[in-house]
């Protein structure tokens, strides 16, 4: 029988691989876009979890909410890539380093 | 509850909602001739929001079953909000004329509108939906301010740089709402309080952590603070003075009200991260500036370092304590939006925007009065009296020291006489090094801004202590 643990357990798994590929990737932006999906797929997946067992719909409208914000976060996330990479040229995480200090 | 009294009470977000959408239209039609008109309309939509805010926007209680709160709180952040917005459009049209590359566009006051909707939504939240739906509003629209100077390298960086460490936090903040939902049941503050006061299991406690250091990223407190220099010295200084201001009012009142409506039974579990945090802003702000040149760079640490002052009146976690911050805020607004339009006023004779402490040397003798507002800017923001910095650092201390926090006082105390070094040295620069250059005349409506903002945190400011300090105790009282 599959519980209200497992689901949460699979949800912190995602999300710190997701963190994690924020921090440890080092190569390509289009990496880190797809990391921030990872969380907020996990949190997802936290709210509809805990909606099912709670027996309780604002969970599920809540993961609905982040869906939505999550669609329009990657349009702007990319319309800003390609800003940055129509100037630079390059989308390598090494090579965002113009200011420093 | 009536649906006509629900809307009576959103009335501002209303004004604004529908003003920038109807403004999008425009700005979509005209092109790039209407930036102008779509500006000073903008300036008014906001006056007319603030205006609103008399309404029962300041004092209907909760809206929509508890998702909406319409309290002295919420209206006194957002006057502070709207007003950081108008002065931020405000700037901008000279900025950009100026600056070689971009125009202005009319979609510039368009997203700070819309960023102005989503901050008043997170000063009102009353359920961590509309709380989420808020702050997302406001910092996609903000992603978007920072990368708006399309042609220059470094604006794109720090928008990238912005997007993908508010994203970060935004994912963390969430996550500790889901678990925070999932342990209490509801979204609702008011549920969730109950929950947090019946007991503390390990899950409502990992959701504070988590909800906590989300506030933290976006507040820009240590330890998340590292995207702010970046970030500040990359996007056009209007929107750095927008940040700076606006968006520090709404993170902040968004903390304050997430910490003592819905985990207020958990005071003892939060005070101490936001102890931590505040202490190590405090520090940290004061010791990371003393080393940088750029003055956009130097005013982001010095927005990290106010942030610890703040986040002290938090700890208390009294009525007196958040009255302290919010009156801390409003000092700290407008010696902010003063010091960035100094920096605005820094142009070579070709008009080209100048970043570096050097270009101010000698300021005292090629432009005096601009070099007296700004060693007055400096002077508040090191906490020296008679300036009305001082008194917003006094209000802090005494609201700590009233709840017992003797040895977070004293730190902050110690620590602001390190900050006051690097403020100094501004001074310095301005008033005994030999003139660089002279810079190129400045814009009568930002003399006047300046000007203002100066006399405000003058010893003038003194006779606005007493209704201010009556209105921040009111605002206070009503999360009480």
């Amino acid at each position: 029988m599959i519980g209200l643990t497992h689901y949460l357990v699979v949800a912190a798994i995602l999300f710190t691989m997701g963190v994690l590929g924020i921090f440890l990737n080092r190569k390509n932006l289009i990496v880190i876009l797809m990391a921030i999906e990872l969380i907020l797929l996990a949190v997802n997946l936290n709210l509809v979890a805990f909606a099912g067992f709670l027996h309780d719909l604002v969970g599920q409208v809540f993961a609905m909410f982040v869906l939505t914000v999550a669609a329009g976060e990657a349009a702007i996330g990319l319309a800003i890539l390609v800003i940055y990479f129509r100037g630079r040229g390059t989308i390598a995480v090494d090579d965002v380093n113009r200011m420093k200090g | 509850m009536n649906m006509a009294a629900d809307f009576a009470m959103v009335l501002p977000e209303e004004i604004l909602s529908a003003a920038a959408i109807l403004l999008m239209l425009v700005a979509a039609w005209g092109g790039q001739q209407v930036t102008r008109l779509v500006s000073i309309v903008s300036v008014f939509v906001l006056f007319g929001a603030g205006i609103a805010l008399l309404g029962p926007a300041s004092y209907g209680g909760s809206a929509f079953s508890g998702l909406f709160r319409a309290d002295a709180f919420a209206a006194f952040c957002k006057v502070l909000i709207y007003g950081a917005s108008a002065v931020a459009i405000i700037m901008a049209p000279d900025f950009f004329g100026r600056t070689s590359g971009d125009d202005l566009r009319p979609e510039y006051p368009i997203l700070i509108l819309l960023s102005a909707i989503g901050s008043g939504m997170m000063v009102s939240a009353g359920d961590l939906l509309t709380l989420y739906v808020g702050l997302e509003l406001q910092s996609l629209s903000a992603y978007v301010l920072a990368s708006f100077m399309r042609r220059d390298s470094r604006s794109g960086e720090a928008g990238l740089k912005y997007f993908v460490l508010g994203a970060l936090a935004s994912g963390i903040l969430l996550y500790g709402i889901s678990l925070v939902y999932g342990f209490s049941g509801s979204t609702l503050f008011a549920d969730i309080a109950q929950a947090y006061a019946g007991g503390r299991s390990p899950g409502l406690l990992f959701g504070l952590v988590f909800i906590f250091a989300g506030i933290a990223f976006k507040l820009a407190a240590v330890p998340f603070h590292m995207w702010t220099p970046d970030v500040y010295e990359g996007a056009p200084t209007p929107v750095t003075a927008f940040f700076a201001s606006a968006q520090k009012v709404s993170a902040m009142a968004m903390g304050i009200r997430v910490a003592v409506e819905a985990m207020g039974p958990a005071l003892a579990d939060w005070r101490q991260i936001v102890i931590f945090a505040s202490m190590a802003s405090i520090i940290l702000g004061a010791v990371g500036a003393i080393g940088q040149q750029n003055i956009k760079r130097l005013l982001a640490y010095s927005s990290i370092n106010n942030v610890g002052f703040t986040l002290v009146g938090l700890a208390a976690g009294t009525a007196q304590g958040v009255s302290a911050v919010l009156f801390y805020l409003t000092i700290y607004v407008v010696m902010t939006l003063g010091s960035f339009l100094v920096v605005l006023q820094m142009r070579d004779a070709d008009g080209q925007q100048l970043e570096t402490m050097a270009s101010l040397s000698g300021l005292s003798r090629t432009r005096p009065g601009l070099a007296l507002a700004m060693a007055m800017f400096m002077f508040s923001l090191a906490g020296i009296p008679p300036l009305l910095g001082f008194n917003a650092k006094l209000a802090v201390f005494d609201a700590a020291v009233q709840a017992g926090l003797f040895p977070l006082a004293v730190i902050g105390f110690a620590a602001s006489v390190i900050g006051a070094y690097y403020y100094l040295r501004v001074v310095k620069v301005m008033y005994f090094d030999e003139p660089a250059h002279s810079f190129a005349p400045g814009d009568r409506v930002e003399g006047g801004l300046i000007a203002l903002s100066a006399a405000f945190v003058s010893p003038l400011g003194w006779l606005l202590l007493a209704p201010l300090g009556a209105w921040t105790l009111t605002a206070a009282q009503s999360l009480f």
